[in-house]
């Protein structure tokens, strides 16, 4: 049903007409510098795309290479932060394979099941449509601060909470409000989830600077240069496929382009339905935000405006 | 003139040495080897009120920060 034609989080196959396989994977060296915690961040990061695809995580296996030197015990911790959110997730590891290899990597190969009218992808969003976003955006500026040792401990903290946050919760307040499009917010940072989902759809998104969920540390750090490569990539990447209006402040736009871990979701949903999906949000305590609108297709893909809509 | 070689250090230890060397007084000339570092100096010393420029040298950037 979906595979390598679209840029989808996963692929998804039909196995018969009420059940439908989708599967994904995902691994990456640490991005924190305990193994429980990386191993944590890893699963709800490869997890994640399963929930944007509007299925359940069902089986997953472990994906890990680590040099010879790592101690037993980090390599323990990191299967068992893995096996800790599997575990939220309602998933089972059911095995998996490790490799030896100079640097630690690890994630997990998932497979979940949905109904196959229920499949969600990137690219069904429709004129008028509002857009949603479930988490806030700065993990990728956080994690190169924490890598220098630039946190205080709540900071450090409130960034791991992020990347630990399972999108379960967010998908289920989104499902029954019948969304026409959701991705989940990773590498290519919020403008680029954003790109290919007007992409996808052939209108143009709207986004609104100043109503996204920023954490204010992200900000701050932006604003003194402390900005993954990754992020500057991402602007070159998406070059004139953006305009972002003057008024938006350069550390704001620098952290729309800002590549995350296990981000939230993005979900598109008919304007007449937006407030029931914000408070259902609300009520499973999941800060969900009103970032933006599709618009008849204009000459960019995506237009950023200051302001809060 | 004051200078700080940051080629083949990864971000953000760049900014850092920048940030280090500025105590130092200016003009300050940074290398570094690639643009992330460019546009993230650039970034940090304007925003502290610097003047800030860079040119291409070979293969590397030459960023000169001033008052």
């Amino acid at each position: 049903m979906v595979g390598f034609d679209s840029s989808d989080d996963a692929a998804v196959y039909r196995v018969n007409d009420s059940t439908a396989m989708i599967a994904t994977v995902d691994f990456f060296p640490p991005i924190v510098d305990d193994p429980f915690q990386f191993g944590q961040v890893a699963a709800a990061n490869a997890l994640s795309d399963v929930w944007a695809m509007g299925g359940a995580p069902r089986i997953a296996m472990n994906l890990l290479t680590f040099p010879s030197c790592l101690p037993l015990d980090a390599v323990q911790g990191i299967l068992a932060g893995g096996y800790d959110k599997v575990m939220e997730a309602g998933a089972v590891i059911v095995g998996g394979h490790s490799i030896e290899d100079k640097e630690p990597k690890y994630g997990l190969c998932v497979m979940g099941f949905a109904r196959p009218q229920e499949i969600l992808t990137n690219d069904g969003a429709q004129v008028g449509d509002i857009l949603v976003t479930t988490k806030p955006l700065g993990t990728g500026i956080l994690s190169t601060a924490a890598k220098a040792g630039l946190l205080s401990q709540g900071e450090f903290d409130e960034m791991l909470a992020i990347m630990t946050t399972l999108n379960k919760k967010a998908q289920e307040a989104m499902l029954p409000v019948r969304p026409t499009a959701c991705t989940d917010i990773t590498g290519f940072g919020l403008l680029g989830h954003v790109q290919e989902m007007a992409k996808g759809c052939g209108h143009t998104v709207e986004l609104w600077a100043g109503a996204v969920p920023i954490v204010p540390k992200a900000l701050e750090l932006a604003r003194d240069g402390i900005i993954p490569g990754g992020a500057y990539n991402n602007m070159s990447y998406l070059g004139d496929d953006v305009a972002i209006d003057s008024g938006v402040p350069l550390e704001r736009s620098d952290v729309l382009y800002d590549p995350q871990t296990a981000g939230g979701l993005l979900i598109a949903v008919p304007e007449a339905r937006a407030q029931t999906l914000l408070q259902r949000l609300r009520d499973l305590g999941v800060p969900g935000a009103a970032i933006g609108r599709v618009l008849p297709r204009d000459s960019y893909m995506v237009r950023v405006k200051p302001g809060t809509m | 003139m004051n200078q700080v070689d940051a080629r083949g250090y990864s971000c953000p230890e760049p900014v850092l040495m920048t940030k280090n060397a500025l105590k130092s007084g200016t003009p300050l000339v940074v290398l570094v080897d690639n643009m992330t570092p460019v546009q993230n100096i650039t970034r940090f010393a304007s925003n502290a009120g610097y003047k800030v420029s860079h040119k291409a040298v070979g293969d590397d950037f030459e960023i000169t920060i001033d008052k």
